[in-house]
């Protein structure tokens, strides 16, 4: 492969002036080399300071058959299992029947193990199961602790954790400290023939993906979004066992104390509806939020919105769909008014069936639009709202 | 009064996420993209500024980047830093999030011994949020990722609140620890005019590689990064879809029909 020497690089572009193939770009200053280079040494040749050089692939630094099988973080609070872990259970078996390895499942808690036998109807082949008081809350020392010792047990290929908050903060601690690669908030994932895991993942807010392997690297680990993986089914028959584990009650220690842990108050959220209507910046006032609310009521969803409302503090927070707010896949999303900043559509595009509302034919968001109503809101959805409504009457004197 | 040593950790961001990827070479367009500090580090700074006004003590800052990343602790400057670290060396260029927080964890380290160190929740152009976590493990410090609240500080223990997204944690951590912090936790304030007068002379400390004490194992640069990006390219955006347009009587009517034959009403 191509390598570039740092030392010598000055980042001068020229490299990617020459490329014949467009196989190079430079981001975040780092020379990268796509999968359209064919080694064709132009860009050695014109390199003003001799930074490129061809070499040998340096495979082989880890013992790839030591490192067998896909180990799912089985992610719960309070003995309710996150429903982003049977997303990457679903992902993990595939992966795992793909690479010939098996899928096995880490859950740590306090009085958790019949929630591991829960697993097992998923396909899992084996639940590691850390069972300790000082593990009924999240803390990140113990929690970091246990899923070290069960790597360390089980030696596993790819290590899959849920991108919620929990897995963001305790993924890179694990990373680090068996000086790995950690790929964020992956929304694809698949393995090549030599067993490398290819993540591809959003960057720079969605507006582009990349492509990232840990090739020389075990396990090779990645957060996955919730809401992106289509979560395994329940197989009738589980094959698989319960493995409860050991962990030096020393380890165990935290610096962090839990003095409360408060669930936020059930809002009806925006995460887990099956219709959505979202609003952008099309809506003019503050008041006219009621007219989505009233199609949204009628349809038994839930509201939503694009950054910009919710700056202006229309809207709380709860409420943001998009990469800095919350990931939906709803079965209906009906998106008024919104022009589609990659941004959000990183947040819904995964939706089964998405209507825009928009009176510019050109606005973005038609593009991932499955139904493009090219008009005014305020025109469309009043009278929409009358129609559905209409139904309402009619139903009640056929009843009648 | 603590005396607090408190270090914030400050990144460079591109000024702009609209970057865009030519469709048909896959390299990123990036000419003229102006740099800014990344929006969340301003938090950082902010309650580390708080801090210090309440309880006495030196705000730090750190930066790892090319030498025009100076910029950004120049900026936090202006808004109440006393000193700044700039981290800048060809060898640590091409860094992955591993790699750069062995090098600002290295930095660090030889910068003295902080009570507590503070990030932003994660950067604008990577979205990783993985740097932070990552410093804490190397200086084998206690972290705390997603603070929404700074609550209460005494002598030995931080008391903060953690958005848990579904849950929120009240804890109590141990001095000297790491924090994340989101967007929530205070209102940061603007540069200030006096101290960009103030401290227009005001030195920034550049660190580079033969700066940093031996260690064993080193994780600079694209050497120490074990993550390799493949290829960048351009988010899909295609579907069938059907297109309404017309009069809104007619179009409503479409919509009625189209939704209720999906069972939606």
């Amino acid at each position: 492969m191509l390598r570039v020497n740092y030392e010598k690089c000055n980042l001068c572009g020229r490299c990617m002036e020459v490329c014949p193939f467009g196989g190079i770009g430079i981001m975040a200053d780092q020379v990268i080399i796509n999968e359209k280079c064919r080694l064709c040494r132009q860009c050695i040749k014109h390199c003003p300071t001799g930074a490129l050089s061809l070499s040998k692939s340096t495979k082989g630094l880890v013992n790839d058959a030591e490192w067998q099988g896909v180990l799912v973080f089985a992610e719960q609070s309070g003995g309710v299992i996150h429903p982003v872990t049977y997303e990457l259970i679903g992902k993990g078996r595939e992966l795992a029947k793909k690479l010939g390895q098996p899928l096995n499942c880490v859950l740590i808690g306090y009085q958790v193990r019949g929630k591991a036998a829960e697993l097992l109807k998923y396909g899992v082949e084996k639940v590691y199961v850390y069972d300790y008081p000082e593990l009924e809350y999240y803390s990140i020392e113990p929690f970091a602790a246990a899923i070290a010792a069960a790597i360390e047990k089980t030696q596993p290929n790819i290590l899959l954790i849920g991108a919620t908050s929990i897995g963001r903060s305790l993924a890179p601690r694990l990373a680090v400290r068996f000086r790995t690669g950690l790929t964020a908030d992956c929304t694809v994932l698949d393995v090549k023939e030599n067993g490398d895991l290819i993540q591809i993942r959003p960057a720079f807010g969605g507006n582009i993906m990349a492509q990232i392997v840990t090739p020389h690297h075990r396990p090779q680990m990645a957060t996955v979004r919730y809401k992106v993986m289509e979560p395994a089914k329940a197989d009738s028959c589980s094959k698989g066992e319960v493995v409860s584990c050991f962990i030096n009650q020393s380890k165990l220690a935290s610096r962090v104390t839990v003095l409360q842990a408060t669930p936020k108050p059930e809002e009806a959220s925006i995460t887990d509806a099956e219709v959505i209507v979202a609003v952008g910046r099309g809506i003019r006032t503050e008041g006219d939020l009621n007219l989505a609310l009233e199609l949204a009521h009628l349809l038994g969803g839930q509201l939503g919105a694009t950054r910009p409302l919710i700056e202006c503090g229309w809207l709380p927070y709860t409420r943001q769909i998009g990469l800095s707010g919350r990931t939906v896949r709803p079965k209906l999303l009906i998106a008024c008014g919104i022009s589609g900043a990659v941004q959000f559509v990183a947040g819904m595009s995964n939706a089964e069936q998405i209507y825009a509302i928009n009176s510019d034919p050109n606005a973005p968001i038609f593009n991932v639009a499955t139904h493009a109503i090219i008009g005014d809101l305020y025109q469309v959805i009043p009278r929409l709202i009358q129609l559905i409504k209409g139904e309402g009457i009619r139903v009640l004197e056929e009843v009648n | 009064m603590y005396c607090l040593n408190i270090l914030v950790c400050i990144k460079q961001v591109p000024e702009t996420r609209d970057v865009e990827v030519d469709e048909n070479t896959g390299v990123l367009k990036r000419e003229g993209v102006d740099s800014k500090m990344n929006p969340f580090d301003l938090y950082a700074l902010e309650a580390g500024v708080q801090l210090k006004e309440r309880y006495g003590g030196k705000v730090t800052v750190i930066s790892m980047g090319p030498p025009q990343a100076a910029a950004v602790l120049k900026e936090a400057y202006m808004m109440g830093a006393d000193a700044g670290i700039l981290m800048s060396d060809r060898k640590f260029a091409g860094a992955d999030t591993l790699a750069t927080a062995f090098t600002l964890a290295q930095g660090i380290g030889r910068s003295g011994s902080f009570d507590l160190i503070l990030c932003g929740k994660q950067t604008t152009d990577g979205d990783t949020a993985q740097v932070g976590p990552g410093i804490a493990e190397f200086l084998d410090l206690p972290h705390v990722s997603y603070v929404s609240s700074i609550l209460a500080l005494d002598a030995d223990y931080i008391t903060v609140e953690k958005d848990l997204t579904d849950g929120i944690q009240v804890c109590r951590v141990h001095l000297p620890c790491l924090l994340t912090l989101m967007e929530t936790a205070n209102q940061p304030r603007l540069p200030s005019y006096r101290l960009r007068l103030a401290t227009s002379g005001r030195p920034i400390e550049v660190v580079s590689y033969k700066d940093l004490p031996p260690v064993k194992t080193e994780y600079y640069g694209l050497d120490g990064s074990p993550t390799q990006v493949e290829r960048i390219f351009p988010p899909e955006s295609h579907r069938d879809r059907i297109v309404y347009h017309g009069e809104p009587d007619e179009i409503a009517n479409q919509l009625y029909v189209q939704l209720k034959e999906h069972r939606f009403i």
